[in-house]
Protein backbone atom coordinates (compact mmCIF):
# COMPACT_ATOMS: atom_id res chain seq x y z
CA UNK A 1 0.00 0.00 0.00
CA UNK A 2 2.37 2.18 1.11
CA UNK A 3 4.70 1.85 -1.78
CA UNK A 4 1.58 2.41 -4.03
CA UNK A 5 1.35 5.92 -2.92
CA UNK A 6 5.16 6.43 -2.88
CA UNK A 7 5.03 4.88 -6.49
CA UNK A 8 1.85 7.26 -7.95
CA UNK A 9 2.92 10.09 -5.96
CA UNK A 10 6.31 9.66 -7.74
CA UNK A 11 4.44 9.15 -11.37
CA UNK A 12 2.66 12.44 -10.36
CA UNK A 13 5.65 14.35 -9.50
CA UNK A 14 7.49 12.93 -12.96
CA UNK A 15 4.23 13.67 -14.98
CA UNK A 16 3.92 17.22 -14.20
CA UNK A 17 7.83 18.00 -14.18
CA UNK A 18 7.28 16.53 -17.83
CA UNK A 19 4.06 18.88 -18.94
CA UNK A 20 6.19 22.11 -17.74
CA UNK A 21 9.24 20.43 -19.71
CA UNK A 22 7.01 19.82 -22.48
CA UNK A 23 5.61 23.43 -22.18
CA UNK A 24 8.83 25.29 -22.04
CA UNK A 25 9.88 23.09 -25.15
CA UNK A 26 7.16 23.36 -27.13
CA UNK A 27 5.73 27.00 -26.68
CA UNK A 28 8.94 28.75 -25.47
CA UNK A 29 12.23 27.49 -26.45
CA UNK A 30 11.55 29.27 -29.99
CA UNK A 31 12.11 32.81 -28.55
CA UNK A 32 13.59 31.99 -24.97
CA UNK A 33 17.29 30.63 -24.62
CA UNK A 34 16.45 28.09 -22.12
CA UNK A 35 19.73 25.96 -22.02
CA UNK A 36 22.84 28.76 -21.94
CA UNK A 37 25.12 30.05 -22.60
CA UNK A 38 24.36 33.98 -22.95
CA UNK A 39 24.96 35.30 -26.37
CA UNK A 40 28.68 35.39 -27.15
CA UNK A 41 28.73 37.64 -29.85
CA UNK A 42 26.29 40.89 -31.15
CA UNK A 43 24.70 38.79 -33.48
CA UNK A 44 23.92 36.21 -31.30
CA UNK A 45 22.90 39.01 -28.97
CA UNK A 46 20.64 41.52 -31.17
CA UNK A 47 18.89 38.04 -32.25
CA UNK A 48 17.31 37.16 -29.34
CA UNK A 49 13.75 37.32 -29.34
CA UNK A 50 13.36 36.58 -25.73
CA UNK A 51 14.95 37.40 -22.63
CA UNK A 52 16.92 34.29 -21.63
CA UNK A 53 15.47 31.66 -19.21
CA UNK A 54 18.34 29.55 -18.44
CA UNK A 55 19.12 31.61 -15.61
CA UNK A 56 15.28 31.72 -14.35
CA UNK A 57 16.44 30.11 -10.58
CA UNK A 58 18.64 32.82 -10.28
CA UNK A 59 16.80 35.84 -11.12
CA UNK A 60 12.88 35.85 -10.77
CA UNK A 61 10.67 36.30 -8.10
CA UNK A 62 8.78 32.74 -8.22
CA UNK A 63 5.34 34.28 -7.40
CA UNK A 64 5.77 37.15 -10.34
CA UNK A 65 6.81 34.79 -12.70
CA UNK A 66 3.26 32.94 -11.75
CA UNK A 67 1.70 36.13 -12.07
CA UNK A 68 3.25 37.90 -15.08
CA UNK A 69 2.65 34.74 -17.41
CA UNK A 70 -1.09 34.94 -16.77
CA UNK A 71 -1.18 38.63 -17.30
CA UNK A 72 2.24 39.84 -19.17
CA UNK A 73 2.37 42.92 -19.42
CA UNK A 74 5.40 45.03 -21.30
CA UNK A 75 8.39 45.56 -19.40
CA UNK A 76 11.07 46.52 -21.94
CA UNK A 77 9.61 49.31 -23.86
CA UNK A 78 11.56 49.38 -26.79
CA UNK A 79 11.52 45.63 -26.88
CA UNK A 80 14.38 42.80 -26.83
CA UNK A 81 17.18 44.71 -28.94
CA UNK A 82 15.86 48.11 -29.27
CA UNK A 83 17.53 48.39 -32.66
CA UNK A 84 14.90 46.80 -34.08
CA UNK A 85 11.80 48.86 -33.08
CA UNK A 86 13.20 52.43 -33.68
CA UNK A 87 12.47 55.11 -36.44
CA UNK A 88 13.85 58.55 -36.91
CA UNK A 89 11.32 61.02 -35.90
CA UNK A 90 10.96 64.96 -36.28
CA UNK A 91 12.58 65.45 -32.47
CA UNK A 92 14.92 62.29 -32.56
CA UNK A 93 14.48 58.53 -32.72
CA UNK A 94 11.36 57.33 -31.77
CA UNK A 95 10.32 53.68 -31.06
CA UNK A 96 8.26 52.06 -33.13
CA UNK A 97 5.54 50.58 -31.13
CA UNK A 98 3.63 48.49 -34.10
CA UNK A 99 6.79 46.16 -34.21
CA UNK A 100 6.44 45.00 -30.17
CA UNK A 101 4.10 41.97 -29.75
CA UNK A 102 1.84 41.31 -27.16
CA UNK A 103 3.14 37.98 -24.73
CA UNK A 104 1.37 34.56 -25.21
CA UNK A 105 -0.97 33.70 -22.22
CA UNK A 106 -0.69 31.18 -19.59
CA UNK A 107 -3.29 29.20 -17.77
CA UNK A 108 -3.30 29.95 -14.01
CA UNK A 109 -2.47 25.78 -13.88
CA UNK A 110 0.27 26.04 -16.58
CA UNK A 111 1.68 29.15 -15.35
CA UNK A 112 2.47 27.82 -11.95
CA UNK A 113 4.06 24.55 -13.17
CA UNK A 114 6.26 26.76 -15.73
CA UNK A 115 7.13 28.81 -13.11
CA UNK A 116 8.18 26.04 -10.82
CA UNK A 117 10.34 24.56 -13.47
CA UNK A 118 11.79 27.55 -14.28
CA UNK A 119 13.15 28.20 -10.80
CA UNK A 120 15.43 24.58 -10.30
CA UNK A 121 17.23 26.57 -13.56
CA UNK A 122 20.34 28.14 -11.57
CA UNK A 123 23.26 27.64 -13.07
CA UNK A 124 24.83 31.43 -11.63
CA UNK A 125 24.53 30.24 -7.55
CA UNK A 126 28.16 31.25 -7.49
CA UNK A 127 27.29 34.84 -8.48
CA UNK A 128 24.25 34.97 -6.37
CA UNK A 129 26.64 33.98 -3.41
CA UNK A 130 28.89 37.13 -3.72
CA UNK A 131 25.76 39.43 -2.71
CA UNK A 132 24.85 40.43 0.98
CA UNK A 133 22.14 42.64 0.73
CA UNK A 134 21.49 43.97 4.29
CA UNK A 135 18.37 45.34 5.39
CA UNK A 136 17.73 49.07 5.32
CA UNK A 137 15.82 51.61 4.05
CA UNK A 138 16.25 54.91 1.82
CA UNK A 139 13.88 57.67 1.20
CA UNK A 140 12.52 57.82 -2.53
CA UNK A 141 14.25 61.53 -3.18
CA UNK A 142 17.41 59.89 -1.64
CA UNK A 143 17.64 56.87 -3.74
CA UNK A 144 16.65 59.22 -7.21
CA UNK A 145 19.37 61.02 -6.12
CA UNK A 146 21.64 58.35 -6.03
CA UNK A 147 20.67 56.19 -9.02
CA UNK A 148 19.83 59.42 -11.53
CA UNK A 149 22.26 62.29 -10.56
CA UNK A 150 25.63 59.87 -9.39
CA UNK A 151 25.25 57.24 -11.88
CA UNK A 152 23.07 58.16 -14.13
CA UNK A 153 20.91 54.80 -14.76
CA UNK A 154 17.78 57.07 -15.72
CA UNK A 155 19.06 57.56 -19.04
CA UNK A 156 18.22 53.59 -20.08
CA UNK A 157 15.21 52.71 -17.30
CA UNK A 158 12.29 54.22 -16.10
CA UNK A 159 11.89 54.62 -12.55
CA UNK A 160 8.34 55.57 -13.04
CA UNK A 161 5.98 54.95 -16.32
CA UNK A 162 6.72 58.67 -17.17
CA UNK A 163 10.20 59.28 -16.46
CA UNK A 164 13.75 58.03 -17.70
CA UNK A 165 15.11 56.15 -21.10
CA UNK A 166 13.67 53.39 -23.16
CA UNK A 167 16.58 50.88 -24.29
CA UNK A 168 16.39 49.23 -21.03
CA UNK A 169 13.86 47.23 -18.87
CA UNK A 170 11.64 49.16 -16.69
CA UNK A 171 12.67 49.45 -13.10
CA UNK A 172 9.67 50.77 -11.45
CA UNK A 173 9.04 46.94 -10.62
CA UNK A 174 12.16 45.08 -10.78
CA UNK A 175 11.65 44.31 -6.82
CA UNK A 176 8.73 43.00 -7.72
CA UNK A 177 10.24 40.47 -10.68
CA UNK A 178 13.97 40.29 -9.15
CA UNK A 179 15.68 38.75 -6.79
CA UNK A 180 17.50 41.08 -4.78
CA UNK A 181 21.20 40.05 -4.69
CA UNK A 182 20.09 38.73 -8.57
CA UNK A 183 19.72 43.02 -9.21
CA UNK A 184 22.52 43.74 -7.15
CA UNK A 185 24.86 40.77 -9.11
CA UNK A 186 23.57 42.47 -12.60
CA UNK A 187 24.54 45.83 -11.87
CA UNK A 188 28.08 45.07 -10.27
CA UNK A 189 29.17 43.52 -13.45
CA UNK A 190 26.32 43.54 -16.12
CA UNK A 191 28.91 41.46 -18.54
CA UNK A 192 29.23 38.46 -16.19
CA UNK A 193 25.58 37.21 -17.19
CA UNK A 194 25.25 38.69 -20.38
CA UNK A 195 28.81 39.18 -22.10
CA UNK A 196 26.83 41.64 -24.66
CA UNK A 197 24.18 43.61 -23.25
CA UNK A 198 23.98 47.39 -23.67
CA UNK A 199 24.52 48.18 -20.15
CA UNK A 200 27.57 49.90 -19.15
CA UNK A 201 29.38 48.02 -16.02
CA UNK A 202 29.43 51.50 -14.13
CA UNK A 203 31.87 50.04 -10.91
CA UNK A 204 28.99 51.29 -8.57
CA UNK A 205 30.43 51.06 -4.93
CA UNK A 206 29.11 48.50 -2.58
CA UNK A 207 27.70 51.26 -0.45
CA UNK A 208 25.34 52.33 -3.69
CA UNK A 209 24.56 48.82 -4.88
CA UNK A 210 22.69 48.30 -1.48
CA UNK A 211 21.16 51.80 -1.76
CA UNK A 212 19.76 50.90 -5.85
CA UNK A 213 18.16 47.71 -4.50
CA UNK A 214 16.76 49.61 -1.52
CA UNK A 215 15.66 52.01 -3.82
CA UNK A 216 14.30 49.74 -6.03
CA UNK A 217 11.91 48.15 -2.85
CA UNK A 218 10.69 51.55 -2.75
CA UNK A 219 9.86 52.11 -6.29
CA UNK A 220 7.65 48.63 -6.56
CA UNK A 221 5.86 49.04 -2.94
CA UNK A 222 4.70 52.75 -4.86
CA UNK A 223 3.83 50.95 -7.98
CA UNK A 224 1.74 48.03 -6.38
CA UNK A 225 0.37 50.55 -4.30
CA UNK A 226 -0.60 52.37 -7.54
CA UNK A 227 -2.23 49.07 -9.22
CA UNK B 1 41.67 12.95 -24.03
CA UNK B 2 38.51 14.25 -22.41
CA UNK B 3 41.00 16.55 -20.78
CA UNK B 4 42.21 17.72 -23.93
CA UNK B 5 39.06 17.91 -25.43
CA UNK B 6 37.83 19.83 -22.70
CA UNK B 7 40.41 22.48 -23.07
CA UNK B 8 40.20 22.88 -26.42
CA UNK B 9 36.23 23.92 -26.02
CA UNK B 10 36.95 26.00 -23.39
CA UNK B 11 39.76 27.82 -25.19
CA UNK B 12 37.18 28.24 -28.26
CA UNK B 13 34.75 29.56 -25.69
CA UNK B 14 37.30 32.13 -24.60
CA UNK B 15 38.59 32.98 -28.17
CA UNK B 16 34.91 33.38 -29.25
CA UNK B 17 33.82 35.81 -26.37
CA UNK B 18 36.68 37.93 -27.25
CA UNK B 19 36.37 38.28 -31.08
CA UNK B 20 36.42 41.74 -31.55
CA UNK B 21 33.53 43.21 -33.15
CA UNK B 22 33.72 45.78 -36.00
CA UNK B 23 33.10 49.68 -35.20
CA UNK B 24 29.96 49.64 -37.06
CA UNK B 25 27.91 46.96 -35.08
CA UNK B 26 29.40 48.37 -31.82
CA UNK B 27 28.10 51.89 -32.51
CA UNK B 28 24.98 50.18 -33.51
CA UNK B 29 24.51 48.37 -30.19
CA UNK B 30 25.87 50.40 -27.41
CA UNK B 31 26.36 54.20 -28.77
CA UNK B 32 22.62 54.81 -31.02
CA UNK B 33 20.65 54.14 -27.38
CA UNK B 34 21.53 58.25 -26.76
CA UNK B 35 23.66 59.35 -29.73
CA UNK B 36 20.82 58.29 -32.22
CA UNK B 37 20.13 56.02 -35.48
CA UNK B 38 22.20 58.77 -37.35
CA UNK B 39 24.46 59.73 -34.55
CA UNK B 40 23.01 63.34 -34.27
CA UNK B 41 22.33 62.82 -30.24
CA UNK B 42 18.50 62.06 -30.54
CA UNK B 43 18.38 58.55 -29.67
CA UNK B 44 15.73 57.01 -28.05
CA UNK B 45 17.02 57.69 -24.30
CA UNK B 46 17.37 61.37 -23.98
CA UNK B 47 13.60 62.65 -23.45
CA UNK B 48 14.48 63.31 -19.80
CA UNK B 49 18.09 64.05 -20.01
CA UNK B 50 19.38 66.86 -18.02
CA UNK B 51 22.71 67.06 -20.87
CA UNK B 52 22.02 66.26 -24.10
CA UNK B 53 24.26 63.40 -25.87
CA UNK B 54 27.06 64.70 -27.94
CA UNK B 55 26.02 64.98 -31.78
CA UNK B 56 28.78 63.00 -33.47
CA UNK B 57 27.95 64.66 -36.86
CA UNK B 58 28.87 68.29 -35.60
CA UNK B 59 32.42 68.75 -37.11
CA UNK B 60 32.74 71.74 -34.85
CA UNK B 61 32.43 70.28 -32.01
CA UNK B 62 34.47 67.08 -32.54
CA UNK B 63 37.42 68.23 -34.15
CA UNK B 64 37.90 70.06 -30.76
CA UNK B 65 38.24 66.79 -29.07
CA UNK B 66 41.37 64.68 -29.50
CA UNK B 67 41.58 60.74 -30.11
CA UNK B 68 42.77 61.03 -26.79
CA UNK B 69 39.87 62.67 -25.22
CA UNK B 70 37.35 60.72 -26.96
CA UNK B 71 39.04 57.56 -26.20
CA UNK B 72 39.23 58.27 -22.46
CA UNK B 73 35.49 59.43 -22.56
CA UNK B 74 34.24 56.11 -24.22
CA UNK B 75 36.42 53.65 -22.01
CA UNK B 76 36.01 55.85 -18.86
CA UNK B 77 32.61 57.49 -18.90
CA UNK B 78 32.04 61.36 -19.27
CA UNK B 79 32.91 62.19 -15.78
CA UNK B 80 36.64 61.11 -16.84
CA UNK B 81 36.39 64.02 -19.22
CA UNK B 82 34.81 66.54 -16.25
CA UNK B 83 31.48 65.83 -18.40
CA UNK B 84 28.39 64.28 -17.62
CA UNK B 85 27.65 60.77 -15.86
CA UNK B 86 24.82 60.16 -18.14
CA UNK B 87 27.74 58.85 -20.88
CA UNK B 88 28.79 55.59 -19.46
CA UNK B 89 32.39 53.78 -18.99
CA UNK B 90 32.34 51.08 -21.29
CA UNK B 91 35.48 49.11 -20.24
CA UNK B 92 33.52 46.87 -19.26
CA UNK B 93 31.93 46.17 -22.84
CA UNK B 94 34.59 47.21 -25.51
CA UNK B 95 38.17 46.24 -25.40
CA UNK B 96 40.76 49.03 -26.23
CA UNK B 97 41.39 47.72 -29.13
CA UNK B 98 37.62 47.96 -29.76
CA UNK B 99 37.58 51.25 -28.80
CA UNK B 100 40.32 52.65 -30.81
CA UNK B 101 37.72 51.89 -33.79
CA UNK B 102 35.45 53.74 -32.47
CA UNK B 103 37.17 56.81 -32.52
CA UNK B 104 37.58 56.08 -36.08
CA UNK B 105 34.67 55.83 -36.56
CA UNK B 106 33.75 59.02 -35.02
CA UNK B 107 36.08 60.75 -37.22
CA UNK B 108 34.02 59.29 -40.35
CA UNK B 109 30.42 60.14 -38.90
CA UNK B 110 31.83 63.89 -37.75
CA UNK B 111 33.83 63.66 -41.65
CA UNK B 112 36.31 65.90 -39.03
CA UNK B 113 39.88 65.16 -37.65
CA UNK B 114 41.24 66.99 -34.50
CA UNK B 115 42.06 70.57 -35.06
CA UNK B 116 40.62 71.30 -38.13
C1 LIG C 1 7.31 34.96 -29.79
C2 LIG C 1 8.38 34.92 -28.82
C3 LIG C 1 8.07 34.46 -27.40
C4 LIG C 1 7.48 33.29 -27.00
C5 LIG C 1 6.94 32.15 -27.85
C6 LIG C 1 7.50 33.30 -25.54
N1 LIG C 1 8.07 34.46 -25.11
FE1 LIG C 1 8.40 34.96 -23.18
N2 LIG C 1 9.08 36.78 -23.76
C7 LIG C 1 9.24 37.21 -25.07
C8 LIG C 1 9.67 38.58 -25.08
C9 LIG C 1 9.96 39.45 -26.29
C10 LIG C 1 9.76 38.99 -23.72
C11 LIG C 1 10.11 40.37 -23.19
C12 LIG C 1 8.83 41.09 -22.90
C13 LIG C 1 9.03 42.49 -22.40
O1 LIG C 1 10.14 42.89 -22.06
O2 LIG C 1 8.05 43.24 -22.36
C14 LIG C 1 9.38 37.83 -22.93
C15 LIG C 1 9.38 37.81 -21.55
C16 LIG C 1 9.15 36.69 -20.78
C17 LIG C 1 9.29 36.64 -19.36
C18 LIG C 1 9.70 37.81 -18.48
C19 LIG C 1 11.18 37.77 -18.36
C20 LIG C 1 11.86 39.09 -18.22
O3 LIG C 1 12.99 39.11 -17.74
O4 LIG C 1 11.30 40.10 -18.61
C21 LIG C 1 9.01 35.37 -18.97
C22 LIG C 1 9.03 34.82 -17.56
C23 LIG C 1 8.64 34.63 -20.15
N3 LIG C 1 8.75 35.47 -21.24
C24 LIG C 1 8.29 33.30 -20.17
C25 LIG C 1 7.81 32.65 -21.30
C26 LIG C 1 7.26 31.31 -21.29
C27 LIG C 1 7.15 30.44 -20.06
C28 LIG C 1 6.90 31.03 -22.57
C29 LIG C 1 6.25 29.76 -23.09
C30 LIG C 1 4.96 29.47 -22.53
C31 LIG C 1 7.23 32.19 -23.38
N4 LIG C 1 7.77 33.14 -22.58
C32 LIG C 1 7.03 32.26 -24.75
C33 LIG C 1 9.03 36.45 -26.19
C34 LIG C 1 8.42 35.20 -26.20
C1 LIG D 1 23.21 52.54 -21.48
C2 LIG D 1 21.99 51.99 -20.95
C3 LIG D 1 21.96 51.54 -19.51
C4 LIG D 1 22.44 52.22 -18.40
C5 LIG D 1 23.16 53.55 -18.34
C6 LIG D 1 22.09 51.40 -17.27
N1 LIG D 1 21.42 50.28 -17.67
FE1 LIG D 1 20.63 48.86 -16.45
N2 LIG D 1 20.10 47.76 -18.07
C7 LIG D 1 20.23 48.16 -19.38
C8 LIG D 1 19.80 47.09 -20.24
C9 LIG D 1 19.80 47.10 -21.75
C10 LIG D 1 19.40 46.02 -19.39
C11 LIG D 1 18.89 44.63 -19.82
C12 LIG D 1 20.10 43.75 -19.84
C13 LIG D 1 19.90 42.36 -20.33
O1 LIG D 1 19.10 41.61 -19.75
O2 LIG D 1 20.59 42.00 -21.29
C14 LIG D 1 19.58 46.49 -18.03
C15 LIG D 1 19.26 45.75 -16.89
C16 LIG D 1 19.28 46.24 -15.61
C17 LIG D 1 18.77 45.55 -14.45
C18 LIG D 1 18.08 44.19 -14.48
C19 LIG D 1 16.66 44.44 -14.88
C20 LIG D 1 15.91 43.29 -15.48
O3 LIG D 1 14.68 43.38 -15.57
O4 LIG D 1 16.54 42.31 -15.90
C21 LIG D 1 18.96 46.37 -13.37
C22 LIG D 1 18.55 46.10 -11.91
C23 LIG D 1 19.64 47.56 -13.84
N3 LIG D 1 19.80 47.45 -15.22
C24 LIG D 1 20.03 48.62 -13.06
C25 LIG D 1 20.81 49.68 -13.52
C26 LIG D 1 21.49 50.63 -12.65
C27 LIG D 1 21.41 50.66 -11.15
C28 LIG D 1 22.18 51.46 -13.48
C29 LIG D 1 23.12 52.60 -13.08
C30 LIG D 1 24.29 52.19 -12.32
C31 LIG D 1 21.92 51.06 -14.84
N4 LIG D 1 21.11 49.97 -14.83
C32 LIG D 1 22.41 51.73 -15.95
C33 LIG D 1 20.72 49.38 -19.83
C34 LIG D 1 21.33 50.33 -19.03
Amino acid sequence: MMQRIIFSSLLFVSTTAFAADGILQKDCAACHNLTGPAAQTLKEAWAKKGPGLFYAGNKYRQEWLVSWLQKPQRIRPAGMYYGDHIKPGPKGDEIDTSTLKDHVVLTKADAATVAAELMKLKPHDDLIAKEKIEPGAISKDEGEKVFDKFWGCMACHLIEPGYGGFSGPELYTAAQRLQPEFMASFIRNPQAWEPKTWMPNKEVSNGNLQKMVHYFEVLSKETANAQ
Amino acid sequence: MLNKLLFAALLACSLQAQAKESAADNYKTYCVQCHGMEGNGKGINIRDMSVNPRDHTDAKAMSGRSDETLFKAIKEGGSAISKSVLMPPWEGALSDEEIKDLVQHLRILCTCKFGT
